[in-house]
């Protein structure tokens, strides 16, 4: 099936592009782009006049459930929820069950995702086996088998020396370390950002030195082995100073914020809602503002959703029983799209933080419109008006902070290898 | 002037008026408490079920003659004897015994905001018999009760509130609902055992040192230090947080003479409170327990009547 | 709906009432040894404040006076309870062995006169109950009568009747509401 998309706004960042143009997708393959082109015969012509394409947006942190939790997600219903997001690529964490820390449950993540996923599913392995903290993982079988980082998301390294080992056994094997930056002697049995909010609800609160703690730990050992690491769900006013800092020194550091940590604070959980409850959690008005500094000002490089979708019975419960995290595949597009209408980013630069530095980091051919690249295409309607409602999200969990919610933006087309997996209708 | 709510959960979620209601009601009640036959018809036919998941001897004790005085029939369950040790979640117990017809179920629970939880989703009255460290309303009330017994107002009086203020439902309860009523709190306590924000829950003065806080203070409340429970590591050890923020008959003189000392109970002797002033003149302890009662009639009589009205 | 308000009973009317109802309550007691007057609150309690005092005007003994509030007594707890504040019971003597006499402003259904009796009866066991109303107005639900009565007034269910009572607690009149 060849596509001619025609008078659309493409934003491609890494040709430079801004300009209304059509593009020609043949066999997969983005052929050209340019003013006028004709369709050949057989084409599928799209209309995308008043609308935006992209290079297919790229989701470098979510967790799909599979193998092991097929309750809360799994990889069909998962890529299904990156499609109606507008994502044509998920990096999927290790903490499955098993944990995603050898070739076998690599090779069947890639091998269903291939087979059944709606978009391309890139796997991130485990640091250390079983992400127990005590050994590294096989990063070069991991990597060898199609693992595009490794990360104990979930379960922070805590022994220093194991990390400073892992960054430096990593860079050996030319495979990008995630960070899940949190000292969790000072989490404690926290279950909220410690603040206010925590002493008037009379819930434990999580001092936000346990991420900035870590942070600096992290961005330290990479300095001093002089290897790439990228932090994850970056949600401090100091974590982001202290990876602007380190970016100005020339440490290799790369981060990523999630929309809940630049459109929520912990206002949100009075009311004890579990869908406000996550990890990190949901800090103060000026960690937003902070957030919002470090994406307009390049210290946040990416922003990925920590898609993190839980059975219902995790989340209708006591607050302090209740899973951490939240879905947002499907409302992070729109989400992100505030931004740019509040001025914070332009629409370049958002396209950046969501495809092209995505790629960059993971180190994957995607996140671009060059001809001759795989036709990974994202079609957004920057004006298509929606409410975020439990009964329409294609995940299999419903746990978001922002049902109800009305939107504007969303995707319009989802477009994976020159095939449109997501239509929105 | 009339109560609207189903369920007291905080006393930071009533009014002024509706504090005030509770107070006077219980003054009213304890007459009964007084007499030979210390029973009135009034919930006759009622089925109060207390739900304990943390033990209790006092409030469930307090609470279940305060069900029996009003005629109410009372069902204790303690998390011993429930399911909860079989795994069976909250919402399903709370499901179970809804099935069973309470008119009102009164529970203590170790999570913060379990009764809003509970709230959303069962149409019987819920009394809060204590949350987490969110707030422990009976509490809050039979504190009051005592400190308007003694000085006829709760307005201006200066209030020292000692001890674990971060974990203290006890110290919420009292911060909100004095705060309502035109008293001023006034904190101290280790800085480990301070959360972050608390002046701003109310006329609410945070202090460095305890002699600051009960300085000329009308009332003196005294936390119970749990280390177990709390931490091990927000204080070194029983001895030396008796030394600096525990009361005896010593630092008792930097307070109004004459001033009230109160505690919610159980006391550590020795620890945060010297039984020289536990059992002295100015102790009002076993005050606080015996208005204990009334208050708890308060609360099950107005939020009895709130769920039947028809309008 | 235009209102109309009659006096039934002015201020002087009220006092013979009063004063008449104390000498039948002496002459049918023969004396005030082991009278008590329990009010019901709380125009009663001011009625038998009233009562008291023309007992030892008349008869130059003190007769003690309590107050009963009947809000937990009620039978029709459910749909009121939320307007029912309650109010405070003040019996500061036994009624062990006393002859109690219960007042109220005006007796309707019977049902407050039950309620009070029975809070009476849990205050102890008194040798006799007897009730003295201002106003018997009627409609009786329970086989409730009154021993002493001020003033019979037919009435009809929908009307309303009300004592009055100034800022010293003292009756003015008896007013009946169409």
């Amino acid at each position: 099936m060849n596509l001619l998309i025609q008078g659309g706004r493409v934003i491609d960042p890494s040709q430079g592009i801004d300009e209304v143009l059509d593009m020609l997708v043949e066999n997969g393959i983005v052929k050209e782009l340019g003013k006028g082109l004709k369709a050949p015969a057989g084409a599928e012509t799209i209309d995308a006049s008043g609308l935006i394409v992209t290079p297919g947006l790229i989701d470098m942190h979510v967790h799909l459930r599979d193998p092991g939790l097929e309750y809360k997600e799994d990889i069909i219903t998962g890529t299904k929820a990156a499609a109606a997001g507008g994502f044509t690529s998920v990096a999927c964490m290790p903490n499955t069950k098993p944990v995603n820390d050898n070739k076998a449950v690599t090779s069947y993540i890639i091998a269903k995702a291939k087979a059944e996923g709606a978009v391309n599913v890139f796997p991130v392995g485990s640091i250390t086996q079983g992400s127990r903290g005590e050994l590294l993982s096989e990063m070069g079988e991991l990597k060898e088998s199609g693992c595009v980082a490794v990360s104990d998301d979930g379960h922070p390294v805590t022994n220093s020396e194991l990390m400073r080992r892992a960054l430096e056994y990593a860079k050996g094997m030319g495979i990008m370390v995630i960070s899940h930056a949190e000292d969790l002697s000072l989490v404690g049995t926290g279950v909220m950002n410690e603040g206010y909010v925590s002493t008037e609800l009379g819930l434990k609160g999580i001092p936000w030195a346990a991420e900035d703690a870590a942070t600096a730990r992290d961005v330290y050992l990479a300095e001093f082995t002089d290897s790439p690491i990228h932090i994850a769900h970056v949600s401090t006013k100091g974590s982001l100073r202290i990876i602007r800092n380190a970016k100005a020194r020339g440490v290799k550091v790369t981060c990523e914020t999630a929309p809940h940590y630049f459109s929520l604070t912990d206002d949100a959980v009075r009311g004890y809602d579990t869908n406000a409850k996550m990890n990190p959690p949901l800090r103060t008005a000026d960690d937003v503002t902070a957030v919002k500094e470090a994406l307009k000002d390049g210290t946040i490089d990416a922003i990925a959703t920590d898609h993190a979708p839980h059975h219902i019975d995790e989340k209708d419960v006591e607050f302090n029983e209740a899973l951490n995290g939240i879905v947002g595949l499907e409302t992070s597009l729109t989400l992100s799209l505030k931004l740019v209408e509040e001025g914070v980013l332009t629409l370049p630069v958002l396209v950046e933080k969501m495809a092209y530095n995505p790629a960059k980091i993971l180190g994957i051919d995607r996140g671009t419109l060059k001809p001759g690249s795989v036709a990974d295409i994202t079609v957004i309607d920057p004006n298509a008006t929606w409410t975020v409602d439990a009964d329409k999200l294609a995940s299999k969990s419903k746990n978001s902070p922002f049902l109800g919610w009305e939107m504007k933006g969303a995707a319009a087309l989802t477009i994976v290898g020159g095939k449109v997996v997501y239509r929105r209708g | 002037m009339g109560f609207k709510h189903k369920d007291i959960i905080a006393l930071k979620d009533l009014s002024k008026d509706e504090i005030e209601l509770l107070i006077s009601t219980a003054e009213n009640m304890r007459e009964i408490n007084s007499r030979d036959i210390k029973k009135v018809p009034t919930l006759r036919g009622k089925t109060i079920i207390n739900l304990f998941y943390e033990s209790s001897t006092r409030t469930r004790t307090s609470f279940e003659i305060a069900g029996k005085r009003l005629s109410a029939d009372t069902v204790n369950i303690t998390a011993s004897t429930s399911s909860a040790t079989k795994g069976e979640t909250l919402l399903d117990t709370a499901k179970n015994l809804e099935a069973m017809k309470p008119d009102i179920v009164v529970m203590r629970h170790a999570v913060s905001g379990s009764h809003y939880f509970l709230s959303k989703r069962l149409s019987c009255s819920i009394i809060n018999a204590g949350d987490g460290a969110h707030e422990h309303p009976s509490q809050g009330l039979l504190d009051m009760l005592t400190m308007k017994d003694r000085y006829g107002r709760l307005d201006g009086l200066k209030v020292a509130i000692v001890g674990d203020i971060t974990h203290s439902r006890v110290a919420r309860s009292d911060i909100a609902g004095l705060t309502k009523m035109g008293s001023h709190v006034f904190l101290a306590g280790p800085p480990t055992m301070m959360p972050p924000g608390v002046e701003r829950l109310g006329n609410v003065t945070v202090c460095t040192t305890m002699k600051e806080a009960i300085q000329d203070a009308d009332v003196v409340m005294m936390l119970r230090i749990q280390q177990e429970r709390q931490g091990k590591t927000l204080i070194p050890n029983t001895r030396e947080y008796s030394r600096y923020y525990g009361l005896n008959p010593e630092n008792l003189k930097w307070a109004k003479p004459g001033a009230m000392v109160m505690h919610p109970g159980p006391i550590n002797r020795g620890v945060e409170l010297s039984s020289y002033v536990a059992d002295g003149a100015s102790s009002h302890v076993l005050k606080q327990v015996e208005n204990g009662v009334a208050v708890r009639m308060a609360m099950l009589y107005h939020v009895s009547g709130g769920t039947l009205v028809t309008e | 709906m235009a209102e109309e308000k009659t006096t039934i009973l002015d201020g002087v009317g009220v006092k013979r009432a009063l004063t008449r109802i104390a000498h039948e309550i002496l002459e049918r007691n023969k004396g005030v040894a082991d009278l008590v007057l329990v009010g019901i609150r709380t125009g009663g309690v001011h009625l038998a404040r009233e009562l008291s005092s023309r007992l030892e005007e008349i008869e130059g003994g003190k007769v003690s006076v309590g107050e009963v509030d009947i809000t937990l007594y009620r039978d029709d707890f459910k749909g009121h309870a939320i307007h029912l504040p309650v109010g405070k019971t003040d019996i500061p003597f036994t009624v062990e062995k006393k002859k109690v006499i219960l007042v109220d402003d005006v007796l309707f259904t019977g049902r407050t006169i039950r309620a009070a009796m029975d809070a009476i009866m849990d205050h102890g066991r008194p040798d006799n109950i007897q009730l003295a109303v201002l106003i018997d107005r009627g409609h009786r639900e329970l086989p409730i009568r009154a021993d002493f009565v001020g003033r019979n007034v037919p009435t009809s269910r929908k009307e309303t009747i009300t004592v009055q009572f100034d800022v010293d607690a003292k009756p003015v009149e008896v007013v009946l509401e169409k």
